[in-house]
């Protein structure tokens, strides 16, 4: 690939912070006219923000813009708003669509710049009356579409397209853009069927040679050494390495994507395999329907008293485990627990077997938000156990235990510390970590047999998530309690759990000893993404 | 300089907690107080009416609480309930009581209907999750609508109570004298000079407001107000949502047919046809203007709620025509109460506990 000895894009110490949480932290790019840039990196370390700051998203500039310096063609550029950089030639295809399904392909790729016809109508009112000029529409898509290389119906309508097709249909209005200089795309193979995919590869190749530059995010790294120029790879909002893509391979981008060196440790401190504990939860061809995190076919053994890790990328089925399990979403498959077979489906029943959940999802399933402390803790533990209340009339009337609960919370808060005016307060009222640590209270206070943790520390700062990961260990010693412990942050698993398991592609790929190097965590990560 | 900021502090905190809109009803409903003798009306008599709609209407305003605990809004569909009630009345002397008997007879052939129907209401409202209160408004009008014909048409043959010409057909408006009227207000009734206070209907109410206020006090109260509050923290809880939502609508829809059946011992009459159309309305904005909101409600709400409401209901029309001599009454009810509720439903998620 020629390039000019300006570069097109060239990204200058670009640094952004959400609340003081650093995102990104000194990023240093540049990209060629006509190059291929592929961006890689796990779930979190900061790809799609860098892209929308590109592309001036507005939850960038509304959380305080960035700093550091974009040039586009050695201009200094800052968007404030993707006009602005829809206008200096940069085009983005999301990974969440953004058509309009009651309209036809060509009426979504020339949207909003339709060729229009000039009528004595539009003299007298004005240009809001122009009429649309379908031949020259039908001309134009024709145009993007081949450009793309790909050939779609441009006369279907959206919402009877594959989902593959709506992908192109993106890509092509972007394509339709006169002015586009760069093309972002943003993980546009994983809606895609392999075949859909190999077309789009090459397509990117025709638009670099048509001195489009692309930069092309994607977990599937070997479409990136098929059709990127350079590799760049993220890590913690860091860019760890930008070599060319001769120069590396598949284990290389691997190890730089989840290696981290800064905090090195390798395995939780007492992680402990035990071979001989009974299997208390046997999971047998499990699949569970749930949105975006698809569960195909599962098959786990936990065994009684451990800490079992599941990790993968997110979409890659890891928390419809869980939640398939406890009858959240629907699922199918057998899952049987001390010898007895749970019917799924049923929340209820989970419950009643002493299993617990908390759910990665806090402020819609994991609380009362406004409720108090009191309720939040207090209410599984009343409702599944009749625990906390007081009997009158032969067990007519279940009256609250005013005084149990509050010692209860009282406990919790303590144990936990959780920072809070009082039980009274409500949950909405404490900060993130705060919450998750009332969320672990609920599930402890039912003493299950069987906990199961989902992302426990998502959105949570550094002190609160130690403490979270290490009430959950001392809960699981003490009280001797299986955990499963679902979670997107490999390194967190590895300090916490005794084994762990990584999800892709709605299986599991593998069981390794939390003390396994990291690359051979990655390389079962990428197995079988979808 | 320091103390004052504290007090000035604490008469913010006191306003936000007792809600701006609540202090400028109450306001207005002191100033009426105090203008009252010097228009020329007489305080007592306005002080034992007030206690005395009151009486009547508190159990109707109370309905609302178990919905709004479970996160179904305000009960709009308020008029199913009371036409369980009408019937149990209309019943009740159909079938030959008398006196308090009828009333007791009122109730216990209301609740049967009450149940059904609170069944058929609540089953409904669990389809359209979200759309509640819509939903309920209109449920409470067809039903309005149904009835008006069912009065005509269903076999009632009590010299009382059908149209004297026809011989058939329930007439708008049916005297209570020998039946039940002040079948709870004459227990025990207080007279000092021009005050009367209705001692029984009061601890009626007080039974029924404990009742539910210890109901709530409950594991099932409790499941009830999680509902309300989050229905998916209370589903992954192991609480039956549906269930819970659909005792709170049989709740609300009995509550309703033994309130009017009180509103009625009182008033004196029963009124049918179009009457329950305007029942609801007053009650949803009796409870808002007490401080609860879409889904928040205590019995307190419903107690400082009626006071208020029916304060300035009884009131206006007293103080305001001796004054300028012109009837502002209804016009003043309909702003009070419609404005209440437009403001409630405006500030959907804040409410007062």
């Amino acid at each position: 690939m020629e390039t000019n000895s300006a570069p097109l894009l060239k990204l200058q110490g670009i640094k952004k912070d959400f609340n003081g949480n650093q995102v990104l932290a000194d990023i240093n790019l540049e990209l060629g006219k006509g190059e291929v840039l592929g961006l890689c990196g796990e779930n979190g370390a900061g790809k799609s923000t860098l892209m929308k700051i590109l592309f001036g998203a507005a939850d960038i500039t509304e959380t305080g813009g960035y700093s550091g310096d974009i040039y586009l063609d050695g201009q200094k550029v800052s968007f404030e708003t993707p006009f602005e950089a829809i206008e200096a030639g940069i085009g983005m295809v999301h990974q969440e669509f953004s058509l309009i399904p009651g309209f036809d392909a060509t009426e979504n790729i020339l949207l909003n710049r339709e060729p229009e016809k000039y009528s004595f109508i539009s003299e007298i009112f004005g240009d809001r009356l122009n009429t649309l000029d379908r031949k020259k529409m039908d001309e134009r898509s024709a145009e993007a579409v081949e450009k793309m290389g790909v050939a779609i119906d441009r006369h279907m309508m959206i919402n009877s397209m594959p989902v593959g097709h709506k992908q192109f249909t993106e890509i092509a209005r972007e394509l339709s853009k006169d002015q586009l200089k760069l093309l972002i795309l943003d993980e546009p193979t994983a809606v895609l069927t392999e075949r859909e995919a190999e077309a789009l590869l090459a397509s990117i190749k025709g638009m670099s040679e048509r001195g489009i530059s692309v930069i092309f995010i994607t977990h599937r790294l070997q479409e990136v050494l098929t059709v990127c120029d350079t590799v760049a790879v993220l890590r913690d909002g860091v860019l760890v390495e930008c070599t060319p893509a001769s120069e590396t391979d598949e284990a290389r981008i691997t190890k730089s994507m989840v290696g981290r060196s800064i905090m090195g440790v390798a395995g939780s401190d007492d992680a402990s395999e035990q071979p001989d504990a009974p299997t208390i939860l046997s999971i047998e061809k499990l699949w569970v329907d749930m949105p975006g995190e698809t569960v195909r076919n599962v098959s786990l053994d936990v065994k009684e008293g451990e800490i079992l890790g599941i990790g993968g990328l997110a979409g890659q089925g890891k928390l419809g485990i869980p939640n398939g399990i406890m009858g959240l979403y629907e699922a199918g498959g057998t899952v049987t627990f001390e010898g007895r077979q749970i019917p799924l489906n049923n929340p209820r029943i989970c419950l009643d077997s002493s299993f617990a959940f908390v759910s990665e999802d806090r402020r819609r399933v994991g609380l009362l938000l406004d409720e108090s402390l009191e309720w939040n803790i207090s209410f599984p533990a009343m409702q599944i156990q009749n625990k906390f209340l007081k009997s009158y009339l032969g067990g007519l009337i279940k009256w609250r235990d005013e005084k149990a609960i509050r010692e209860l919370t009282e406990k919790y808060i303590e144990e936990l510390q959780i920072r809070c005016t009082g039980t009274k307060q409500n949950a909405r009222q404490l900060s993130g970590g705060n919450q998750q640590k009332v969320c672990l209270a609920k599930a402890f206070a039912l003493q299950p047999r069987l906990l199961f943790v989902s992302e426990p520390t998502r959105g949570i700062d550094v002190g609160a998530k130690a403490l979270v990961l290490n009430a959950l260990k001392k809960f699981n010693k003490e009280s001797g309690t299986t955990v499963v412990m679902v979670s997107s942050e490999l390194q967190e698993l590895r300090q916490t759990c005794d084994r762990i398991a990584i999800v892709s592609g709605g299986r599991i790929s593998g069981i390794l000893p939390s003390s396994a190097p990291m690359e051979e965590f990655g390389t079962l990560m990428l197995k079988d993404v979808v | 300089m320091e103390e004052s900021i504290t007090f000035k502090d604490r008469i913010k905190d006191s306003v936000a907690e007792f809600g701006l809109p609540r202090l400028i009803i109450t306001g207005f409903l002191v100033l009426l107080l105090i203008m009252a003798p010097f228009v020329g009306a007489d305080l007592p008599t306005q002080i034992s009416n007030i206690i005395n709609r009151f009486s009547w209407n508190g159990i109707l305003v109370l309905a609302m609480v178990p919905m709004v605990h479970s996160g179904c809004g305000l009960n709009f569909g308020l008029p199913l309930g009371i036409i369980s009630g009408l019937l149990g009345a209309t019943m009740s002397i159909e079938l030959g009581f008398t006196g308090a008997m009828s009333f007791v007879a009122a109730i216990l052939i209301a609740t049967p209907f009450a149940l059904v129907f609170g069944m058929l209401y609540g089953w409904l409202l669990n389809k359209i999750k979200g759309g509640e209160m819509m939903i309920a408004t209109y449920v409470g009008f067809s039903s309005v609508s149904l009835m008006c014909m069912m009065w005509l048409v269903l076999p009632y043959s009590s010299p009382n109570m059908v149209w004297g010409l026809a011989g058939k057909g329930l007439r708008t408006t049916i005297s209570l004298e020998g039946y039940f009227d002040q079948a709870l207000a004459g227990i025990a009734q207080i007279n000092i000079g021009n005050i009367s206070i209705p001692t029984g209907t009061l601890l009626f109410f007080a039974l029924l407001a404990f009742a539910i206020w210890a109901f709530l006090h409950t594991k099932t109260g409790t499941a009830m107000t999680a509902v309300g509050s989050n229905p998916a923290f209370a589903k992954a809880a192991g609480v039956n949502v549906d269930r819970i939502r659909m005792l709170s609508v049989v709740m609300s829809t009995w509550l309703a047919a033994v309130g009017i059946l009180v509103y009625e011992q009182g008033f004196g009459f029963i009124q049918l046809y179009m009457a329950p159309f305007y029942m609801a309305l007053p009650a949803v904005s009796a409870i808002l203007i007490g401080g609860a909101s879409v889904n928040k409600a205590s019995i307190m709400n419903v107690i400082v709620g009626t006071i208020l409401f029916q304060g300035i209901v009884t009131m206006t029309p007293t103080v305001m025509n001796n004054m300028i001599h012109m009837d502002m009454s209804e016009v003043i009810r309909i702003i009070a109460s419609m404005g209440m509720i437009l403001f409630a439903l405006t500030r959907k998620t804040e409410g007062s506990r």
